[in-house]
């Protein structure tokens, strides 16, 4: 008889900890970019991941993580589809992460609603995407939490009058335009030129571009290209037709001033001033951390970025929503611990996801780059805080 | 913006065009060989460059030498062993050959530097602006527009005055004719194709600041390339010189006055000019 | 009939079906029942095929080396997605009609203009042609959505009773392969009809088919606008499969990529497409899953060694293979 309730209570228990252990596996899947022209940037995303796991390592809770990655291999959307289909029907993740390209966020949406499976975007800045299902949520940016502020701050801050505008023609860039503009105007400024300056697929030449701006002679001249190479080409071009001379400030969202690149720039970068959410020289305990542990991890010359701040910041989500939820990823519940998060020590200041739109809500830092001991140093001018995605804010065009 | 502006920023873009594409318009011209992997010699020369720089500290014209004879070299090498036996083979198998050759160099290049874009450390002396006394300028674009013209003369001297010029020029216009008269075509043709890479390297190095540099390089300036030489005439390096500077001019009007569809018109105006001359600028209608 | 030389009797045979020919078909169907979870991939690779299929058409038949072949399929997956998203017409069969009768009237009229010229000016003109195509829908981002493309793309179930399933790919796949297999007997069909054998003729040796008065030009304008609609045909299942279409249908590395695979599998020979579209794309997703940074490596390697040492790519090797056993199998005594 005892042997029996011996047996019977250690099948309980066994089945206990088995049912249990199921349960606890919290399994996300990870599209990003590792090959092609956005390998680095899906490289900073995921050490970004990375670095938030070895600095917190109990936020998890008791659950066990499992990581499963995809590539994207491209911007073209139909990779990327396939890669976020195959997470869900044959990896069976509990929910997805990633995304740099707005074109590969706008294929997959149709996925992730049909199998109503949460996706956690860690890039892609277009701003109508969350719009696109229930099931996405945004912790990187929308192009109008630059682009507006910006404005703003360059017709109160910096007191421009006039500003010509040059963006990359495809719609991150046109975002962005209609962004700057929409503020810039409304705070009595006048967009004088907008130029589109070829795609995002190769970096152009920009030097007829930029001699047309310069001859416009506007106050500012607002810059938006995507973020890595072309950013190189537009800080070289200013400095070669001696824009800076002719008193005409660069300006833009901190696409053009990304870290991993920001070194390369040299000194015709002085004087630029930007706009966005994180920069690698931002004063707070929580980043002196964070780049201390990153060039430790993989070099002095590495560096975060926002790509990266925004692969630390996804985890931190993905984290809370696990914790909270006892790691049964219960999509409808992950979606409600996700709407209304608050993150009070994000590298980049305090984060929220606006429960209304699932989009992030955060700090903007205007700075100015200056030349410090031989290094170019981003010194801060301002802070603009809690700003939401204005698009979504006041319902324009795409975004009702 | 005045004119002479326009002209000469057009120029240097095409000058880079010309320095790179050269060697491909007269290699194709020669023996007929589509070799879509010339602008992977040309990447690998601009890496060599440039890296050479960053490591090595080499100045920039040393550097741009040691380009030019590394990738002058390893062309002498794939030439023999490799490209040699695709000769009689099908334009199709030759595409398929180079088009496998760049996805190789691709991957290497991706594997043993990175997928980021190099960034040239140009010297001093070409950074900023030239006051030329009529006109100030970018030190860079003059200075690439002067090699340019210089490598143009060079050659075009090359080609009408020397005896080897005579040989290749003649074993462009009719091969069997030319092997029968005793030029030792395919001897001729490892030299033109060594000296055609090594330029390619150059102009890469040199076109950096311009063009970029990255593992993609190879795909993304092909058409160009291919343009460049379409329109100016197989074999003829005249051709390709005012091929070039007029694609090079026409895409910066183009972009200044219509940023909107700039490129777009570019190829507009080849295929028409294609269809209108089929052999191109100055090339030699088909036998 | 006995009394033709074995040679004369292999060629007149030639259009009769083979057992063998069943096989692709056979598997096809085997994967939709042993790889459920691998559809969204089976259709894409299937897709490709008829890409492949309808280059084969032009290269292998008619000899036309075209760098510029997306800019048909591209217009096809267009023509699909902008009647979904402007005129609300998302039935998708005659969306796929309409995705042909655009690509083929481009292909007719670009045709009847580009094939005045041959060799490498003719392929430039394909790629100027398609970059042509690709900068405007760039330009019409009104219409076409740009470089982010058409989202959300929304169709009626297919005859009204099957619709697409985003996740497993279940409709899409049976209805891609059907459509594969009409246009494959259509070609098959036009191939070995006196027009295909024309085409041959054109492609083997052009001065005389001149000389014998057959109408080249005409001839070449008709399978290249062909080849089109088949590409277009393509392009609109694309549409239809992944509910969003954007500039990379139009790109030089579409166009790039299935020529190669064509090369690869062996052109002129129909099977080659089935062969190279998969032996490329199975590849390119098993070596990028597990080394994705080093998957291009191989596949470089592969083609070298395919231009260096096959005489027409896979199905060519088969073929001296076979030769050579048949060879050895005659010489025994």
């Amino acid at each position: 008889m005892k042997s029996r309730l011996v047996s019977l209570f250690a099948a309980a228990s066994l089945a206990a900890i088995a049912g249990g252990a199921q349960s606890q596996t919290v399994r996300i899947g990870v599209k990003l970019t590792y090959t092609g022209v956005g390998a680095e940037f899906g490289q900073q995303v995921d050490r970004g991941m990375q670095m938030f796991v070895k600095l917190n390592p109990g936020a998890f809770g008791s659950c066990k993580v499992e990581i499963v990655k995809r590539d994207g291999k491209n911007p073209g959307g139909a990779d990327s589809k396939t890669a976020v289909a195959e997470l869900i029907t044959q990896e069976k993740v509990d929910l997805v992460a990633g995304i740099i390209y707005s074109g590969n966020a706008i294929a997959s949406a149709p996925v992730v609603d049909a199998a109503k499976k949460p996706l956690v975007i860690m890039n892609a800045g277009t701003a109508w995407i969350t719009n696109l299902s229930p099931y996405i949520a945004r912790v990187s940016f929308s192009m109008w939490h630059a682009g507006h502020a910006m404005g703003d701050a360059a017709a109160k801050t910096l007191k421009a009058k006039t500003a010509v505008v040059g963006y990359s023609d495809f719609p991150p860039g046109k975002d962005s335009l209609e962004a700057f503009k929409h503020a810039f105007e409304a705070a009595g400024g006048k967009v004088i030129d907008e130029i589109p300056m070829g795609g995002p697929g190769q970096v152009p030449d920009f030097t007829p571009f930029f001699q047309r701006a310069k001859d416009k002679k506007p106050d500012v001249f607002f810059v938006f290209v995507p973020a890595g190479d072309h950013a190189v080409g537009v800080v070289k071009t200013y400095g070669a037709l001696g824009m800076r001379q002719a008193g005409i400030r660069l300006i833009g969202p901190g696409d053009i001033t990304q870290d991993i690149k920001l070194q390369a720039m040299g000194k015709d970068a002085i004087g630029l001033v930007t706009m966005h959410h994180y920069h690698a020289d931002l004063d707070n305990p929580a980043n002196k951390r964070l780049v201390a542990a990153w060039k430790q991890e993989w070099g002095a010359a590495a560096t975060p970025d926002f790509m990266a701040i925004q692969g630390y910041d996804g985890m931190a989500a993905i984290a809370h929503a696990a914790r909270s939820l006892n790691c049964k990823m219960d999509p409808e519940k992950v979606m409600a611990a996700l709407k209304g998060w608050t993150f009070k020590d994000s590298p980049r200041g305090p984060i929220s996801i606006d429960p209304s739109t699932r989009d992030i809500v955060m700090n903007e830092y205007l700075s100015e780059l200056v030349m410090q001991d031989g290094r170019l140093v981003q010194r801060p001018i301002a802070t603009i805080r809690g700003v939401k995605d204005m698009c979504k804010e006041l319902k324009v065009g795409r975004c009702k | 913006m005045d004119l002479t502006g326009i002209l000469l920023g057009g120029a240097a873009a095409g000058m880079v065009l010309f320095v790179v594409s050269v060697g491909l318009s007269v290699t194709m011209g020669l023996m007929g060989f589509v070799n879509l992997a010339h602008g992977a010699f040309a990447m690998l020369g601009g890496y060599a460059i440039v890296l050479s720089m960053k490591h090595w500290g080499l100045p920039f014209p040393a550097a741009l030498a040691l380009g030019f004879a590394a990738v002058a070299a390893l062309a002498v090498v794939l030439e023999r062993t490799l490209y040699a036996r695709l000769y009689r083979a099908s334009e199709l198998d030759q595409v398929l050959f180079t088009i496998g050759l760049v996805f190789v160099t691709i991957a290497l290049v991706t594997l043993t530097v990175g997928p980021e874009t190099q960034t040239v450390l140009l010297p001093e002396w070409l950074r900023g602006q030239t006051d030329l006394g009529f006109l100030r300028y970018r030190s860079y674009s003059l200075a690439i527009i002067a090699f340019g013209v210089a490598l143009m003369l060079a050659l075009w001297l090359g080609f009408e005055r020397t005896q080897l010029g005579a040989r290749i020029r003649a074993a462009v216009d009719n091969r069997r004719m030319a092997a029968s008269l005793g030029v030792d075509v395919g001897r001729l043709f490892t030299a033109t194709f060594a000296v055609g890479s090594g330029l390619a390297a150059m102009g890469a190095g040199l076109g950096a600041e311009i063009l970029g540099l990255d593992p993609q390089y190879p795909l993304r300036y092909l058409a160009y390339f291919l343009i460049v030489v379409a329109v100016g005439g197989l074999g003829r390096v005249h051709g390709v010189f005012f091929a070039a500077i007029l694609i090079g001019v026409l895409d910066f009007v183009l972009k200044f006055h219509f940023p909107k569809g700039g490129t777009m018109f570019i190829y507009a105006l080849t295929l028409a000019l294609l269809l209108a001359r089929p052999q191109g600028l100055f090339g030699r209608k088909a036998a | 009939m006995s009394a033709m030389l074995p040679a004369a009797q292999a060629l007149a045979r030639r259009h009769r079906l083979q057992w063998w020919e069943a096989l692709p078909w056979v598997a096809a169907l085997l994967a939709f029942y042993l790889f459920p979870n691998h559809l969204a991939f089976g259709t894409q690779l299937l897709i490709t095929i008829l890409f492949a299929l309808s280059l084969d058409l032009v290269l292998g038949y008619a000899g036309i080396v075209t760098l510029g072949h997306a800019a048909f399929f591209g217009a096809g997956a267009y023509t699909v997605g902008m009647l979904a998203q402007h005129a609300g017409w998302n039935e998708p069969l005659t969306g796929l009609a309409a995705a042909a009768l655009v690509a083929g009237a481009i292909g007719l009229a670009s045709g009847f203009v580009l094939l005045r010229t041959h060799g490498l000016t003719l392929l430039m003109l394909t790629l100027c042609t398609m970059v042509l195509l690709e900068e405007s829908a760039n330009m019409g981002h009104r219409y076409t959505g740009g470089f982010d493309g058409m989202p959300g793309l929304l169709f009626k179930p297919l005859l009204g009773a099957f619709s697409f399933d985003p996740l497993y790919f279940r409709t899409q796949y049976l209805y891609v392969l059907v459509v594969l297999l009409l246009c494959f007997v259509l070609v098959r069909a036009l191939v070995y009809s006196p027009f295909g054998q024309s085409l041959t003729g054109i492609r083997e040796n052009l001065l005389r088919m001149h000389a014998v008065g057959a109408p080249v030009r005409v001839r070449l304008v008709v399978v290249y606008a062909a080849s089109a609609a088949i590409a277009g045909v393509a392009g609109g299942l694309f549409t239809h499969a992944t509910q969003y279409v954007n500039l990379a249908t139009l790109g030089l590395e579409r166009s790039a990529g299935v020529l190669i695979m064509l090369i690869l599998g062996g052109y002129g020979r129909l099977y080659g497409a089935f062969v190279g579209a998969s032996a490329y794309m199975v590849l390119e997703h098993f070596l990028a899953k597990a080394y994705p940074t080093a998957w291009q490596l191989g596949v470089g390697v592969l083609l070298v060694l395919v231009a260096l040492f096959a005489s027409n790519g896979i199905l060519g090797i088969a073929d001296s293979l076979r030769r050579r056993f048949a060879e050895r199998a005659a010489a025994r005594p």
